[in-house]
């Protein structure tokens, strides 16, 4: 649901995209402090799949949450489909997070006493549509992602591609401006991972906004483009030429 | 870029119970246990409060149909108090008081009573022999368990009625097979056996006998020991400032009135005060089912933190965790409360229906109980339901 008009004196980030870090630090008050983020920007466009690669402790999952509104940056400014995460209170952000954006991660956060149709509703629970909606999206999700067949399954006993696919119909099921996953396949084997990154790009192709984060490097350089981070700054920003 | 429409999070009210039971449904038997401390107390504080109820409430019936208007007269025993006799025209003179509508004298008579006669003299049965007015059975409201009461024309002969204590010792149940006791030195014929008598609980350690056959056969100087006396139940208390004048206007002093049905009243405060103890119990059953709800959910907090983390990821306000949690806490004291109420009011009517009493669960007991449960849930959840909205989502999501 997008609305032509721009916010009068909003960011000058240019139209068609969809997510813009403009210069953002993240700064832990440990002792000694952690710059995470040590000062990062970064445009992700309209139907864009991007992979952010980078060793551990580089400040990936620090980026996500900041992308994600999960965090708000030390300084800089985080622009989510057209508004300014600085200028948004907790509740506003709560709801850009409703509609906009979805989240998938490692660890998939399934509900377990819970069907997969249900898990996969959830990710509309809170725009306050109405219960039999949400489930007609789910379905319509999940068949998707190729578990139209598991529709009634409880979490647990799915196995762990079947629950990724779950949580990524989940992230999907309302249509958001961006898709944020965290190590979608840091806890899935090679071949079901495989699966899962084919399944991204797949619905990339569909027209969804994808950013992955991913310590490895071979599925990152397999997306369209790739964000190489260390110690909380851009190493590189990569077009992968034969995509 | 352009902007997005922004409407505010939403959660359904029905959503809202949907979400504040998924504690609940995958984690059934802490759930459970979480609320048998609140449904203990309910039930204590139910069941005492209803059964309070029915028994003043048979106390009532009882007095209803007993009378509070019945009166004993005696002369003082102890020291200083008197001969212990009543003067012999006492009940003559207490019959003529205006409002006193019936009067019934006992005379306590020197005999023993025992089902055969090869019992030593020296071994005394603890049953009395009281020589009696034939109205006394209507006089004391009392009633017959089996047989007649004395008459007009049995009061002359031989013949017994037995108090149920009496009967009991004697291994008499009934008359159908005409037994016979031996009464001073001579046979009676038991005509009647007697049901309890609220009033008067001495009598029914007796053998009750007529006035005439205690000074023909048992050569006894029938004086009046007791009067009892019935009065208009209007002027109860006017007959109770004559009646010692009346009974013995030389020595008013001697004479003991006193209300039968004042200790049953009595006996019904005592248990008021148990109700009040039991109540205390109940409600420190209450007070740790609180603290036992509040102890869980501030577990389940720490557990679920990753479910608190991706709620805020898909769109929770800080308002809605607080919602969930809080209306989890709620929904394990209602579930107490309900099974607290259903079980106090088990209890009461077993116990009630025991005592053939009718089973009254006063309003207050089960509305108060609900809402003490429901008061008790929210106090117990709101700590926890804070910490849990409080979570930053990030720290949420990192633990696990
Ligand atoms: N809440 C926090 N408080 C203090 N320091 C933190 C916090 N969260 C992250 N850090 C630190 O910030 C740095 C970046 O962490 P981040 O989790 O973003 O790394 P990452 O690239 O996701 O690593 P990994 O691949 O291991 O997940 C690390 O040094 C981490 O220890
Ligand atoms: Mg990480």
């Amino acid at each position: 649901m997008t609305t032509t008009a721009l916010e009068p004196g909003s960011p000058s980030a240019p139209p068609g995209l969809v997510l813009s870090i403009q210069d953002v630090t993240m700064v832990y008050p440990t002792e000694p402090p952690v710059h995470a983020l040590a000062g990062v920007s970064l445009d992700v466009g309209e139907g864009e799949l991007l992979g952010v690669v980078g060793p551990s402790g580089s400040g990936k999952s620090t980026l996500l949450h900041v992308m994600g509104t999960l965090d708000r940056p030390t300084t800089g400014d985080v622009i989510v489909a057209g508004h300014s995460v600085s200028s948004l209170s907790d509740r506003e952000l709560s709801s850009l997070r409703a509609r906009h954006i979805g989240f998938v991660f490692q660890q998939f956060h399934l509900l377990n006493g819970y069907t997969a149709l249900d898990n996969v509703a959830d990710g509309l629970l809170y725009t306050g549509m109405a219960l039999y909606d949400r489930r007609e999206m789910a379905a319509h999700a999940l068949v998707r992602v190729g578990l139209g067949s598991r529709l009634m399954h409880t979490a647990t006993k799915l196995s762990g591609g079947e629950k990724q696919r779950v949580a990524i119909a989940r992230a999907l099921v309302g249509r958001p401006a961006i898709v944020l996953a965290d190590e979608p396949t840091g806890n899935l084997d090679t071949k079901t991972s495989d699966s899962i990154v084919e399944l991204i790009e797949e619905l990339h192709d569909e027209g969804a906004s994808i950013v992955v984060i991913t310590h490895n490097r071979d599925i990152a350089k397999r997306f369209p483009r790739t964000v190489s981070l260390r110690d909380g700054l851009i190493e590189s920003d990569l077009q992968n030429g034969d995509h | 870029m352009a902007k997005t429409d922004l409407a505010p999070s939403r959660l359904h009210f029905g959503d809202l119970g949907r979400t504040a039971s998924v504690g609940l449904r995958t984690r059934k038997t802490r759930a459970a246990l979480s609320a048998v401390g609140i449904m203990i107390g309910i039930a204590a504080m139910v069941s005492v409060l209803g059964l309070s109820e029915s028994s003043k409430w048979d106390l009532l019936a009882q007095l209803d149909r007993l009378g509070t208007n019945l009166l004993t007269v005696q002369a003082g025993q102890g020291i200083g108090a008197g001969s212990g006799q009543l003067p012999e025209e006492a009940a003559g003179m207490v019959a003529r008081i205006g409002p006193v509508e019936a009067t019934s004298t006992i005379s306590a008579v020197d005999a023993s009573v025992y089902k055969s006669d090869f019992i030593p003299s020296g071994q005394t049965s603890g049953i009395s022999v009281q020589a009696v007015d034939v109205n006394l059975l209507e006089t004391l409201g009392g009633r017959l368990a089996d047989g007649d009461f004395l008459s007009e024309a049995t009061a002359d002969y031989p013949t017994a009625v037995l108090g149920s204590v009496a009967a009991e010792r004697l291994g008499i149940r009934d008359v159908d097979d005409q037994p016979l006791v031996w009464l001073g030195d001579q046979w009676f014929a038991v005509i009647g056996v007697l049901q309890e008598f609220e009033l008067s609980p001495n009598l029914d350690r007796a053998a009750l006998i007529g006035v005439n056959a205690s000074e023909t056969f048992l050569d006894h100087d029938a004086v009046a020991g007791s009067i009892y006396v019935r009065t208009n139940p209007q002027f109860v208390d006017s007959v109770m400032d004559v009646l010692p004048a009346s009974a013995n206007p030389q020595n008013p002093e001697e004479i003991e009135v006193s209300r039968p049905s004042d200790a049953l009243e009595a006996r019904e405060a005592a248990s008021d005060a148990f109700t009040t103890l039991f109540l205390g119990l109940g409600a420190v059953a209450l007070l740790v089912g609180g603290v036992g709800i509040a102890n869980v959910m501030v577990i389940s907090v720490l557990e679920r933190r990753a479910e608190i983390g991706l709620r805020r990821a898909l769109g929770a306000t800080r308002r809605h965790v607080a919602v969930q949690f809080l209306g989890e806490a709620l929904l394990l004291a209602i579930i107490g409360g309900v099974g607290g109420v259903l079980l106090g009011v088990g209890v009461t009517a077993i116990y009630a229906s025991s005592q053939g009493w009718a089973i009254l669960v006063p309003t207050l007991a089960w509305a108060g109980g609900l809402t003490a449960a429901i008061l008790i849930g929210a106090i117990a959840g709101l700590y926890p339901a804070l910490r849990a909205s409080r979570l930053s989502p990030t720290e949420a999501l990192r633990t696990s």
